[in-house]
């Protein structure tokens, strides 16, 4: 995390103007549930949340996240659904426009932090980035066990069969495993993490990514997190492995049939057409042609 | 039978308040035996088996269980992650109320298929496959296999429960009062079918009842408790054809009686 040693770059004590919004006590207690995350991949790490001048839901865990790792000389991308001007995402981009001076970018190669609402960037992520994903429930097991004393005590035991019985389950009754967000992964073969809702598409992205990816949940005061090229494997079954969905089409505007599709309805006479999620993907492809 | 005993538990004292509800018990269970606790209503069976299986402390007294490999598990001393690991591979249990043993809201098949999912079994097939084979065995039709187990029958339930525990070949199962809540004639079916059961996969049971009648049927041997305390034990039919103490022959004579 390149933010720490530019706390004095950033000030913190000019009349009541702190780089990223955060006091730095608030940004070093974060860090410290960051660093403890790091160390225990998938395992969520309480803390102490904030109230930002954003309500819930709107990504307030990813905003603190982003808050105490982000750097004057750190390039900030802000994705939502995968495109970079839906309202969501270009407030909270103004918000750190103007809270911490730093360069912004629609461009996942020249970002060196991403925060993240459902997707992860098609443009493969490289050492030294960092994804940081808005969480509305970092809990993967609470639909199926409602105690969370009884969850905490699942996690420390390593006690997933419950999970699996959800997955026989759909495969049951419906053929094949019905989760198309969010679904299940295991960090480093020893924790049941939520993805937050992403699609199961780019679960395989998660893999082994070079990148760092962190984990904020504002509501829910969670914090957890995979470090760089740490395995992430989707839960399944040996006869029925995890296949990543996607509409069976190609891009509308850059002809991709490698990316996830947006289904967009372009008429009232129910005309509809695909296209990339990913909008700074799909501009880049159509540069090129 | 082999010469050590499976579980076994001295001195253990529980009070409740004034109620003793365990007062001294000692007990040992070897492996392959199915012995029975007998005792009317509040003589302390239940707290016996819940100390016992590590699920409720004792103010006094010790647990050892001897695991698959051959060493002496304290059973309270152990933690609660080395119990709950006991829990899932090598006890079963089976409760009086199947609500508490079963996940009503999944399937019948789901249900069986936890113990084995819980263990590492991550081939669907062939988790469904064990399965279907023992909703056959507990006599429940395995096309039955994709229902929710809250449509079934209470005798049913009581049947897959069974299914659900015995499918990862425990060593040792709890049962409390496993045909308490059901029709006579279903509790005979259910008891012809446990007794089954557990001579052909050799399990060692601790059972509770106050039924006089199933302790007959199914256990080796016998520990009588009144007041917390074991009044007498021994082998069911010397027990039962010959008790020593006054308490288990009022409890005889007032079987033979009704
Ligand atoms: N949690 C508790 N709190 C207070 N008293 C209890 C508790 N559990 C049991 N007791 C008391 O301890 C004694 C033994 O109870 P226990 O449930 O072990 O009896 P039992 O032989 O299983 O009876 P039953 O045949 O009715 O199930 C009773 O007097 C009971 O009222
Ligand atoms: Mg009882
Ligand atoms: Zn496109």
């Amino acid at each position: 995390m390149s933010a720490a040693p530019q706390d004095a770059a950033g000030g913190g004590t000019l009349a009541g103007y702190n780089f990223a919004y955060l006091d730095e006590d608030t940004k070093r207690m974060i860090r410290r549930a960051l660093l403890k995350a790091v160390a225990i991949p998938g395992h969520q790490v309480p803390f102490g949340s904030r109230e930002m001048p954003l309500p819930y839901g709107w990504g307030t865990g990813g905003i603190q996240v982003t808050a105490s790792v982000i750097g004057p000389d750190d390039t900030l991308k802000v994705i939502d659904q995968g495109a970079d001007d839906t309202t969501n995402a270009v407030s909270i981009r103004r918000f750190f426009g103007r809270v911490a001076g730093v360069a912004t970018t629609e461009r996942t190669a020249e970002a060196t932090v991403i925060q993240t609402r459902h997707r992860i960037p098609e443009t493969p992520l490289r050492e030294g980035q960092i994804l940081v994903y808005q969480v509305p429930m970092p809990e993967p097991l609470f639909r199926l066990e409602p105690r969370v004393a009884e969850t905490r005590r699942l996690h420390a035991l390593g006690d997933y069969g419950l999970m699996h019985v959800k997955l026989y389950e759909d495969i049951a009754r419906r053929g094949e495993v019905t989760i198309s967000y969010n679904y299940p992964v295991m960090v480093n073969g020893r924790y049941l993490m939520s993805p937050s809702p992403i699609p199961a598409f780019d679960n395989p992205k998660m893999d082994r990514m070079p990148a760092l990816q962190l984990f904020g949940a504002g509501r829910e005061k969670r914090i957890y997190a995979v470090p760089p090229y740490t395995a992430v494997r989707s839960l399944d079954f040996e006869d029925h492995p995890f296949r990543p969905n996607r509409a069976d089409a190609a891009c509308a505007l850059c002809g991709s049939r490698d990316s996830y599709l947006d289904e967009v309805v372009t008429d009232d006479r129910g005309g509809r057409r695909f296209l990339c999620s990913d909008t700074d993907y799909c501009e880049r492809r159509r540069a090129e042609q | 039978m082999s010469d050590a005993p499976i579980l076994e538990a001295s001195g253990l004292d529980l009070r409740f308040g004034a109620v003793p509800a365990l007062d001294g018990v000692a007990l040992g269970v070897w492996p392959g035996e199915v012995v029975a606790i007998l005792g009317e209503s509040g003589s302390g069976k239940t707290s016996l088996l819940r100390v016992l299986s590590g699920a409720l402390a004792a103010d006094a007294g010790e647990v050892l269980y001897r695991n698959a490999a051959g060493a002496l598990v304290p059973v309270h001393a152990a933690g609660e992650a080395a119990l709950r690991r006991l829990a899932r591979t090598e006890w079963g249990f089976v409760h009086q109320n199947p609500r508490d043993g079963l996940r009503l809201g999944v399937s019948a098949g789901g249900n069986v298929g936890e113990r084995l999912m819980a263990v590492g079994a991550r081939h669907y097939g062939g988790i469904r496959a064990a399965a279907a084979e023992w909703l056959r065995r507990v006599e429940i039709d395995p096309a039955r296999m994709d229902d929710l187990p809250r449509d079934f029958s209470g005798g049913m339930q009581q049947r897959l429960q069974i299914a659900r525990t015995l499918v990862t070949r425990p060593r040792l199962v709890f049962m409390d009062e496993p045909t308490g809540g059901l029709d006579v004639s279903v509790q005979a079916r259910l008891l012809d079918l446990i007794r089954a059961l557990v001579a052909d996969l050799g399990l060692a049971v601790l059972l509770v009842t106050h039924d006089i009648a199933v302790a007959r049927l199914l256990a080796h041997r016998l520990v009588v408790m009144r007041r917390g305390r074991v009044v007498e034990h021994g082998l069911t039919d010397r027990v039962l054809d010959d008790p020593q103490h006054e308490y288990t022959q009022l409890l005889v004579s007032s079987v033979l009686a009704a």
